[in-house]
């Protein structure tokens, strides 16, 4: 027995060195190591959901939806729990796919982070953030998926607000889209971080871009304790989500849904146009009142994630990339529309208004011959009916003496370039400034942009001088490129004389975009005050208190005075049934509302002619400006006028429908809204 | 020795609880110590499970009370019986252990949680032969190593030695093969205790602990483990290694028990309780409610608690004149020692994580009762077979 309690003693000892381990490792846990842990702990009891706010409406002129919202159940996933998964969540995966009845494959490309290399089916979101793999789904799967949530840990199923678009295709790119916030947008506005969550979209492009900040509204925060399972077993705090505001445009849904129509017939009856675009201003307020674009498509596709498939057509050239709105992107040269700017550049160089211009069917400059469309000939006649009639030889005069007034070749210290000038007082060469992102500046070239151009290519220039151009086999074409090249190593600074030519008719480098012409003609037809367009009218909120007016800011006046704008204005009202659109107008009761205008057609290398058609009415006292363009549409009378014309047609009520009854107008008595929708306190649009 | 129970026609209740009724001279300490843990561990199941049904919060506390009560009652029969009888039937008792044990291999046995180590009684009642094999295995092993021929003698026979390990082999093979590691490493560890404190040779220890060694290399390298086994091996070196996976349960034990520090959180007012993120929390990781809901104050508590048990049995254990109760004692401190150490050490992070319950604390029937058995036992001995010489 000695050595059993000898042994025992030992058991004793050893009982005791366990008891003091124990409790000193204790004292290190819950002692030493206890705020971390406390940490630690909150950190995975606690969940911060953000409460998406519901995105603002997008309303029309008169409260009617352009841009709504719809309750759609969306399940999505949380890649952070997924990637803690051994088998990085693909069974969950399995299990989802198979009751969603989708291939476990998409569903797995769908949840993968965007990047280099890894192209759509993807997301585009934060890898941090709940990414959404299913919309529409059925209440009895999203049931599913709630209620058996030791199936489908780290999945969840909650009513979100989509987008939707009630006029289909109507005003796509102008609307713009939403795309899941990215996490380099969530790094960049990291003071924004708390507006936005992995659910939450941002806008991309158009309005939806422009007024996020408005419409995204605020989003709701709340903490709530998760078991295990991610499953809340109660809420600690929370902040409610402020919605969005609504954006009420100037916009008018129907007379957008004419120029969509006008610019959709211009395409089909003009069949190797591959562009088009459409705008129509209030001349009085500056706001847009439609804009169009044609190749379009349908914003639809956004909603729930784009496929790849659908992504990579909207970029390419094949599909004429529908994503660009022409209005206010698309830069062509104007053509004989331009010819307003340059009237009023002869006159404010000091031509007489009321003079006699020569009009021969040809103007040589400096041995080139310059003629007339068809080599017309009209002899002696005055501004007006050059306006009316289109006669470019008048022009090339006026723009070649006005180049030899600078010093020709050799440019004076100090040129005064009165056409270039005045196209930019008409507000070419600079963004209008209207509320959508992205919009071009379009060119107005004159001396010192030829001056910046040859410097910044010179160096290549005068190399390929020398060296020729060996990779081009077609000798006869190299030799000619090398012989251009060594032009313009010499020249190339220079303003020539046929430049100075073709600009005065809208021609050469010169770019504009729709808009900007549109807003040229707003403000020679209107009050001379030049005006950056603004489609978004009143930011309200939804319980209809008006958040703010969105002003229209004037940017500047044309450098002319009312007479001159009179008589512009008034030679152009004769083009409809005098001059180069009487043929697009016959018939149409210009007696009831009379059309001004002007054609243009502008030569492209190597296409067809870009069509236009710059419109005011009614021509004597304006109410609104149209301006279509469809690019490769030939003559501006024969594509972009019958175009106008619909949109005249159909803003007035003065033609037939397609079943022959006569069209009501889309705006009674020729009138925009003038008076803010009034919305409700229940945030509907009161009658 | 007095013949502590005379044979008189007094009810048994008087001779139960009246006055020289062998109750009054129980360890009151002992005894305070398993009551307060009960208590405790009662809470701390009351906590860990009162969200598991709905509009039934107390469920599986209140069957914890009841396995309590009976454990109770076992605990007074044995308290007051003659312990010699346990060396008569130590074979009978083993024997139907052994029984029970091959029973739950056979297609009687059920799985419950994932473990097969039970069999289904009827009317929701399981046993777990597992849990009455130890203290079984202890009593063979104390007879074989008592035997009246080698009072004298202070060192087990060889033969009787290789008994033992038989007896225990074959209680540990039937449980590998449930598989359940933990238990069979409380097996292994009960028998060579109570080999060692029978008072085998220093060299054959040493190269019993070699052997020991030596076998658990090659169960390592040979790949007789299953991977989850190796895993939470590895798990316990670096548990951030795999914090979903095996890693998961280390680490979130570490959290909830740290996060209580001095007081914690309060009964029911622990978040990685309510949570259930720790698994198993009213059986094998209830060491941790413990932790985030009474804090260090309430763990030392249990710790100590647990230390008052163990060096009680210690004590007893050294105040036998007898060999086989000596033994007895001995080897249910082993037992609960080192059960206690590996329970509250892998909730903790010093400990690999097996399955093993909180002896008095963790929920479990057959646990509970061969737990207050045993402590029956202890007392049983502490009252009949006292050295008065101390």
């Amino acid at each position: 027995m000695k050595r059993l309690r000898g042994r025992l003693i030992v058991l004793q000892v050893l009982v005791v060195a366990l008891l003091a381990v124990l409790v000193v490792r204790l004292w290190q846990v819950q002692m030493v190591q206890g705020n971390r842990f406390v940490a630690v702990a909150t950190e995975t009891r606690t969940r911060e959901v953000r409460v998406p706010a519901l995105r603002g409406t997008i309303l029309d002129s008169s409260g009617r939806p352009l841009v709504i919202n719809r309750p759609s159940l969306v399940v999505s996933i949380d890649p952070a729990r997924f990637e803690r998964m051994p088998d990085g969540g693909d069974a969950v995966l399995k299990r989802l796919a198979s009751i969603l009845g989708v291939q476990f494959n998409a569903l797995k490309q769908r949840i993968r982070p965007c990047g280099p290399g890894i192209s759509r089916p993807c997301w585009p979101g934060s890898p941090y953030t709940p990414t959404p793999v299913a919309e529409h789904v059925s209440g009895r799967v999203a049931l599913q998926i709630l209620e058996r949530q030791e199936d489908f840990p780290g999945v969840t199923a909650e009513v979100q607000s989509v987008r939707t678009y009630p006029n289909g295709k109507d005003g796509a790119q102008m609307l713009g889209y939403l795309q899941p916030v990215t996490k380099e947008e969530l790094e960049k506005r990291e003071g924004l971080k708390a507006a936005y969550s992995g659910v939450d979209l941002t806008g991309r492009d158009g309005l939806e871009a422009e007024y996020d900040a408005a419409l995204r509204g605020q989003a709701g925060e709340r903490k709530v304790q998760v078991d295990r399972m991610g499953k809340t077993i109660a809420v600690q705090q929370q902040s409610a989500a402020k919605p969005g505001d609504i954006l009420i445009t100037s916009i008018d849904a129907k007379v957008q849904g004419i120029v969509e129509k006008a610019i959709t017939d211009a395409m089909r009856d003009n069949p190797q146009a591959d562009s088009a675009a459409g705008v129509v201003l209030d001349v009085k307020t500056g706001r847009v009142i439609a804009m169009a674009s044609r190749p379009t498509y349908d914003p639809a596709v956004w909603t729930g994630g784009i496929a790849e498939k659908d992504y990579q057509h909207l970029l390419s050239d094949k599909s004429g990339k529908p994503l660009v709105s022409r209005v206010i992107k698309g830069t062509y040269a104007p053509g004989s529309t331009f010819k307003i700017s340059s009237v009023a550049a002869m006159v404010a160089d000091g031509q007489p208004l009321h003079g006699t211009y020569e009009c021969p069917s040809a103007y040589n400059v400096e041995g080139r011959a310059f003629p007339n469309a068809g080599g017309m000939s009209l002899g002696s006649i005055s501004l007006h009916t050059a306006l009316v009639k289109s006669c470019d030889t008048v022009f090339y005069r006026a723009g070649y003496e006005e180049w030899l007034r600078d010093g020709g070749k050799k440019a004076k210290s100090k040129v005064k370039e009165p056409m270039a000038n005045m196209a930019r007082s008409f507000g070419f060469g600079r963004p209008t400034g209207i509320d959508l992102p992205g919009e071009s500046a379009g060119l107005i070239p004159n001396r010192a942009w030829k001056r910046d151009l040859w410097t910044a290519t010179k160096d290549q220039m005068c190399r390929r001088a020398k060296t020729g151009y060996p990779e081009i086999e077609d000798q006869a074409r190299a030799a000619f490129s090398k012989r251009l090249a060594n032009e313009n190593c010499l020249e190339g600074f220079m303003l020539h004389a046929y430049e100075a030519a073709n600009f005065s008719i809208g021609q050469g480098d010169v770019q504009v975009s729709p808009l900007q012409l549109a807003r040229a003609y707003a403000a020679l037809v209107g009050d001379g005050k030049l005006r950056s367009p603004r489609v978004g009218w009143a930011l309200v909120r939804p319980d209809g208190t008006l958040v703010k007016e969105i002003p229209v800011p004037v940017t500047g006046k044309l450098p002319i005075n009312t007479e001159t704008r009179d008589y512009i204005r008034k030679a152009l009202s004769e083009v409809t049934s005098d001059g180069t659109a009487a043929g697009a107008f016959a018939g149409f009761p210009m007696g009831v509302v009379k059309i001004g205008g002007k054609t243009g057609t502008a030569e492209v290398f190597g296409k067809a002619d870009t069509s236009w058609f710059a419109s005011f009415a009614p021509a004597d006292n304006p109410r609104f400006v149209a301006v279509v363009m469809v690019s490769q549409g030939g003559f501006g009378a024969s594509a972009a006028a019958p175009a106008v014309r619909q949109i005249w047609e159909g803003i007035f009520g003065l033609g037939k429908d397609d079943n022959g009854k006569a069209m009501k107008a889309a705006l009674p008595d020729g009138r925009p809204v003038s008076r803010l929708p009034v919305i409700k306190a229940d945030g509907t649009v009161a009658q | 020795m007095p013949e502590a129970v005379r044979i008189g026609r007094r009810s048994l209740v008087k001779r139960a609880v009246g006055q020289g009724s062998p109750i009054w001279r129980m360890d009151g300490l002992l005894f305070g110590a398993m009551i307060a843990l009960s208590v405790i561990g009662t809470l701390l199941v009351w906590s860990a499970t009162r969200t598991w049904i709905s509009n039934e919060p107390t469920s599986l506390a209140k069957k914890h009370v009841l396995n309590l009560c009976v454990g109770l009652v076992l605990y007074a029969v044995v308290a007051m019986s003659n312990y010699r009888w346990l060396r008569t039937y130590a074979p009978l008792v083993y024997g139907v252990a052994l029984l029970g044990l091959l029973l739950v291999i056979t297609p009687l046995g059920s799985t419950i949680n994932g473990h097969h180590s039970w069999i289904m009684l009827g009317g929701g009642f399981a046993v777990q032969p597992a849990e009455l094999a130890k203290p079984a295995l202890i009593v063979i092993m104390a007879r074989l190593l008592a035997r009246p021929g080698d009072k004298k003698k202070d060192r087990p026979r060889a033969v009787d030695v290789a008994l033992c390990a038989a007896a225990a082999g074959a209680a540990a093979a039937l449980v590998m093969l449930q598989p359940d590691l933990g238990t069979t490493m409380v097996i292994l560890v009960i028998t060579g205790g109570v080999i060692v404190l029978a008072g085998l040779r220093k060299r054959w220890i040493v190269l019993g602990v070699l052997v020991a060694a030596a076998g658990a290399m090659a169960v390592w390298s040979l790949g007789l483990m299953k991977p989850y086994q190796v895993a939470r091996f590895t798990a316990l070196i670096n548990p951030a290694s795999d914090p979903r996976g095996v890693g998961y349960n280390s680490t979130q034990s570490l959290v909830a028990i740290g996060s209580g520090e001095l007081f914690g959180k309060g009964l029911f007012r622990g978040g990685q309780t309510t949570g259930r993120f720790v698994p198993e929390q009213h059986t094998d990781f209830i060491f941790t409610v413990a932790g985030e809901e009474f804090g260090f104050v309430g763990t030392v508590t249990v710790v100590l608690l647990l230390g008052v048990i163990l060096l009680r049995g210690v004590k007893i254990a050294r105040s036998c004149e007898d060999r086989f109760a000596a033994l007895v004692a001995g080897g249910i401190v082993t037992w609960m020692g080192f059960q206690a150490m590996v329970n509250v050490g892998m909730t903790i992070g010093i400990m690999p994580i097996t399955g093993v319950p909180l002896p008095f604390v963790s929920y479990g029937g057959t646990a509970t009762f061969a737990n207050m058995v045993s402590i029956g036992i202890l007392q049983a001995i502490h009252i009949r077979d006292r050295s008065f010489s101390s």
